[in-house]
């Protein structure tokens, strides 16, 4: 293994040692944060596509009612894994493939603090999904008891139990591992100048991420232990019969499960705080209320987990206390879509493919924070509880939200990491097969839930054949369009348009970040000397 | 913030690849074994092997890189965020147990024996159940399974594991002092502090096996005693586990020292050690105040 200072001066820097890698075993052991970070998000997208071919199955088998292509047992575990495979193997890998490539270009930093441990947190996660995936050809099938894993049910997962709780600490591990870099990389690798209140708002949300993965991920791990010791070795956690409850199950996930979901969700908010003010060409509104209201997000997700369980039987001060706190969400929550709102606010706005994606997200995340404020109502949320209104809040919250943040992303940073601009009519025509599909996709499932129709069930009533129907063909409509963004992504590392991109790619962008001030591609190792000069447009 | 000096960053790494193979091979061995697959063992061995090869190697590696003066202030600012933020997630993986013996001590097991939300549990399921810790459940369980009168005797605190107490609380004191050897630039008193420490260590393990072998063989006391034997077991046997990782932690910083390693102001996997068996030393006084006193 050969070290390599980073040198002190750019002159000196000699490319020949400090270049990656020759050929494939280049990617087995890098050390360096854009080439861990393009396999994480190469990763990722392969993840998704495998996640959404799980979609499609479900869809496919809820096209009309009856049992049309699949068993019902291999229908709930493809709702479990779609849901694994999505939060585990796309969307979360996907925002630290972003970690890994910009917040070290944005703080003007020359790697991520510890190298090494950034390669084994990304083998671990490949690990971990791998184990996964091969419980799908195990006997008795893959776990197919919802991605909460809720005892008794999950205990009578087949073969394939211990293998899903081991896959669940190696992505612990990943995460937590991934999670102390990008900690220690903020904290100690700033450039002189940066100082906390000068980030980007990228950096910032991730920083908070970062808090909320090491603090809940063990919260997980320790949970599907207790599942595989009550399984094989005998104790009775989640068994009445010892003194144990199921329902402790169902809290300690979800003081997991609810900083989770936010884990998906501020890196989020982190994109969409840069590339809105790029496209309005202003600064971004609020910028220290963004900080502190992720900060209060992070602070609530910790206190409100009970808002899943409101139909489990807990006392009537539980139930209360559990409404109020959820509902508190909504103010910082609404502090940062109102920022967005006033960034734009007499902007000179473009509509590039960034984007109309970001001010989707801003409008339909808005969706989504509407149903869920109507979900922390305790008594309402008995009507709502386990059906399809809860599918269509959480998708509102994820697909429009999470996923067109990080396609956003994928369009606003691919130019600085490729060199070569992306075909913007396809990057449209994208956008608006997405934009029109998820909506196809996701709206009518509000009115199945009202109706009444349970989630997680391959057959149904005939009264919810049509907007099933609907819904699927927005589904099919939706993956489809997916494939125009991987036909970008390729076509664009292969030279795009053949357009040659400015080191700023986008206009004025180098006044909101230090990775515009970078060449496009940036070189290997960028920042070996600290930048002395910090984009200060942002505040 | 970033000094004017370099900062080192390696280049090919090998052992987290090793890592990840060794560690999926074992989980993947063990679950393999837990399916009674005949594999099992043969592959957790492996793993295992893989994954003791490379924390040797990488040890190695980073203690060379250490001794030959790679790591400047701010890369050691690193290693120590590195420790405090994953001894941060070990207390958080501990607190779900503690959690677990808190919420069915004080909420399910009285709800279970008609308190509260549970007046109508009680009447359905177990109208017998009386509400008392430490219980086996309403069902009796021994060894995981219902039986009709099968009882246990709980562990009590003052026979080895106060023992234990005044022995952990010993190592923390002898660690310190090795800690003040070091920084005296006194290696007699350094190598002298961690062999105490690491002694007693293993001897707070020993006493342990000992109380489980007493709990198992003479008390009926077992894992599978019902949500008792549950969170006593799980509670004392990771942190048990975690006693063993630290000892050995110790024994490579030991090993370290009396071939010249560390000095006052470059010490991290000395002081990444201590604050490791520190923590350690604090699970185990939640553990003796809230699983043995109360």
């Amino acid at each position: 293994m050969s070290a390599v200072v980073a040198e002190h001066d750019d002159h000196h820097h000699d490319d020949h040692a400090h270049g990656p890698e020759k050929g494939f075993l280049r990617w087995i052991i890098t050390t360096n944060h854009k080439d861990i970070g393009t396999l994480y998000l190469v990763f990722a997208l392969a993840m998704f596509f495998v996640g959404g071919a799980m979609a499609m199955v479900i869809r496919a088998e809820l096209f009309e009612p009856g049992m049309q292509f699949v068993e019902p047992h291999f229908f709930n575990s493809m709702t479990t894994m779609h849901a694994l495979v999505m939060v585990f193997g796309a969307v979360m890998p996907a925002f630290v493939g972003l970690a890994n490539w910009m917040i070290p270009m944005m703080i003007g930093a020359p790697d991520m603090a510890l190298p090494r441990m950034n390669n084994m947190s990304f083998w671990v996660l490949v690990a971990g999904v791998l184990l996964l995936a091969s419980t799908l050809f195990m006997e008795g099938g893959a776990p197919a008891s919802g991605w909460t894993l809720y005892p008794p049910l999950v205990l009578q997962t087949g073969k394939a139990l211990p293998f899903a709780i081991f896959s669940v600490h190696l992505l612990g591990i990943s995460s937590i591992m991934g999670a102390i870099n990008i900690i220690a990389t903020i904290f100690n690798m700033r450039a002189p100048g940066m100082t906390l209140m000068k980030m980007p708002l990228f950096v910032w949300t991730w920083l908070i991420t970062a808090f909320l993965l090491i603090a809940v991920m063990p919260v997980f791990a320790g949970a599907v232990t207790m599942l595989l010791t009550d399984k094989f070795f005998g104790t009775s956690f989640f068994d009445a019969a010892g003194g144990g409850d199921p329902v402790l199950y169902q809290h300690i996930f979800w003081f997991f499960g609810h900083p989770e979901v936010y884990i998906m969700i501020l890196p989020t908010f982190g994109v969409a705080s840069t590339i809105i003010p790029v496209f309005a060409r202003k600064p971004l509104f609020g910028y220290s209320s963004m900080v502190y209201a992720t900060a209060s997000i992070a602070f609530l997700s910790f206190i409100v987990w009970a808002h899943h369980m409101f139909t489990v039987g807990m006392p009537i001060a539980g139930e209360l206390y559990f409404m109020y706190a959820t509902m508190l969400i909504a103010i910082p929550t609404g502090v940062k879509v109102f920022n967005w709102t006033a960034t734009m606010w007499k902007g000179a706005m473009t509509f590039e493919a960034p984007m109309l994606f970001s001010i989707a997200f801003v409008v339909l995340f808005t969706m989504g924070g509407f149903t869920g404020l109507m979900m922390s109502i305790a008594p309402s949320d008995f009507q709502y509880h386990d059906t399809y209104f809860i599918v269509a809040h959480f998708h509102y919250t994820l697909v429009p939200a999470s996923i067109f943040i990080l396609m956003a992303a994928g369009y606003y940073w691919l130019p600085k990491w490729t060199g070569h601009m992306y075909n913007e009519k396809i990057g449209q025509l994208h956008f608006w097969l997405s934009v029109v599909s998820v909506n196809i996709l996701f709206f009518p499932q509000h009115f199945l839930g009202l109706a009444g129709m349970p989630r997680r069930i391959p057959d149904y009533a005939v009264q919810f054949a049509d907007w099933n129907m609907i819904s699927s063909i927005g589904g099919f409509i939706f993956g489809a369009s997916q494939l125009l963004f991987l036909y970008i992504v390729i076509d664009t590392i292969r030279g795009g348009t053949g357009e040659k991109v400015t080191d700023e790619v986008w206009e004025d962008a180098h006044k909101h970040g230090l990775e515009w001030t970078l060449p496009s591609p940036p070189p290997y190792h960028t920042f070996t000397t600290p930048p002395t000069v910090i984009p200060t447009e942002h505040i | 913030m970033s000094s004017s000096e370099t900062y080192y960053i390696p280049h090919k790494a090998t052992w987290p690849v090793m890592a990840t193979i060794g560690l999926v091979t074992l989980l993947a061995g063990f679950a393999n074994y837990l399916n009674g697959s005949s594999v099992g063992p043969g592959m957790m061995a492996v793993g295992f092997a893989i994954f003791i090869v490379m924390l040797a190697g990488w040890f190695t590696l980073q203690a060379t890189e250490s001794e030959s003066g790679l790591y400047n202030t701010q890369v050691g600012i690193s290693f120590r965020m590195g420790m405090m933020w994953f001894i941060f997630s070990e207390v958080m993986f501990f607190a779900v147990f503690f959690g677990t013996l808190w919420y069915t001590r004080n909420l399910s097991v009285p709800w279970l024996g008609g308190e509260g939300i549970g007046a109508a549990t009680k009447e359905l399921l177990w109208p017998n159940f009386d509400a008392t810790w430490p219980t086996n459940g309403p069902g009796k369980l021994v060894d995981g399974k219902p039986t009709s009168n099968g009882e246990f005797e709980p562990m009590s605190a003052w026979g080895l594991p106060f023992l234990n107490t005044l022995i952990l609380l010993s190592s923390g004191v002898t660690v310190t002092w090795a800690h003040h050897g070091l920084l005296a630039k006194n290696r007699d008193q350094l190598i002298k502090g961690l062999i105490a420490t690491v002694a007693l260590g293993f001897l707070f393990v020993m006493f342990q096996a000992i109380e489980y072998h007493e709990a198992y063989t003479e008390m009926g006391l077992t894992l599978g005693s019902g949500i008792y034997g549950s969170t006593f077991f799980m509670l004392t046997g990771f942190h048990g586990f975690h006693v063993c990782v630290g000892a050995i932690i110790l024994s490579v910083v030991l090993f370290r020292s009396t071939k010249g390693h560390f000095k006052p102001e470059n010490h991290f996997a000395f002081e990444a050690a201590a604050w490791y068996w520190h923590f350690v030393d604090v699970v185990w006084l939640g553990l003796f105040i809230f699983v043995y006193i109360m």
